[in-house]
């Protein structure tokens, strides 16, 4: 039951997680380089177009719900298994996520990274 | 990649694995929490090692946004997966919680990973942010539209006395 509640809590730090870092790295390519933005118009410009995104605050929200997930999944498993398998496994789903939704080019170097961390969960969970 | 953006990636390593770390410390002295017991959670930030461990995840925030603004998102992931590492090494050194081999070994195939992604480019993603637009930078231009840049920037010179 307790590992019933862990895993569970993982699964839902892992899909809030995915939404939001692939809206918050939207949000920030749409503000561009922050050091150059930085030394161009100061720390105001980047913080008001940072805040002005409405995209980063969906983002925020996500991460949110991802945080007290990860809250609750802390305080019912180890930290050594629930902080490695929520992140690793919201890295697998990122890598689809960004290909997707971000265009990235996730290459073969990028994939092999994917399943080299697959494999690491899957260790981790055993 | 200059020493600069190298610095912002360790920053988002060494903040996310020590703030999950005094988190997860701070939830075990409150102990758990349950689901007819919300008030718990007002509890828990309450204890100092997860008021830190929130501190210093804002500041792990602070550097993903600034690693986000200019790499990919499937570049920062990897880059700073070394954090998991630092993890199992806290959790084992300092909350003394127990590390199987079995566990030590997908940490290591995880961390394998960042050497897949370290020496690719930083950045592949098609759309152009929206600073290269505006930026003025001294890079020859090409086309019959930034022609008409330089008139404007030729006019503008000629202007002055």
């Amino acid at each position: 039951m307790k590992n019933l509640y862990t895993w569970g809590g993982i699964l839902v730090v892992v899909f809030a997680s995915v939404v939001g870092d692939v809206l918050l790295a939207r949000a920030m390519k749409q503000v561009g380089d922050v050091h150059d933005l930085w030394q161009r118009a100061g720390l105001w410009a980047v913080v008001s177009r940072v805040l002005g995104n409405p995209i980063f605050f969906l983002g925020v929200t996500a991460m949110a719900v991802a945080f007290f997930s990860l809250l609750f999944a802390l305080s019912w498993g180890d930290v050594s298994l629930v902080a490695p398998a929520a992140a690793s496994l919201t890295f697998i789903g990122n890598a689809f996520a960004a290909k997707i939704f971000l265009h990235e080019k996730v290459d073969r170097r990028r994939w092999i990274a994917a399943l080299l961390v697959a494999a690491g969960v899957a260790l981790l969970a055993g | 990649m200059t020493f600069r953006k190298y610095l912002v990636l360790a920053g988002v390593t060494v903040f996310a694995a020590a703030g999950d770390s005094m988190l997860s410390h701070g939830m075990k002295q409150t102990g758990n929490i349950s689901l007819h017991h919300l008030q718990g959670i007002i509890l828990a930030l309450l204890n100092p090692w997860v008021a830190v461990g929130i501190l210093l995840l804002l500041a792990f925030f602070a550097s993903y946004m600034n690693a986000l603004s200019w790499a990919d998102l499937t570049y920062v992931l990897p880059a700073t997966s070394l954090g998991y590492v630092l993890l199992a090494l806290v959790a084992r050194f300092v909350l003394h919680e127990q590390v199987s081999p079995l566990r030590w070994l997908g940490i290591a195939l995880i961390s394998g990973g960042v050497g897949f992604v370290a020496g690719g480019p930083a950045l592949t993603s098609h759309e152009p942010p929206l600073l290269a637009k505006n930026a003025t930078n001294g890079a020859p231009a090409v086309g019959g539209g930034s022609s008409a840049q330089h008139d404007v920037a030729a006019a503008s010179s000629g202007g002055q006395p």
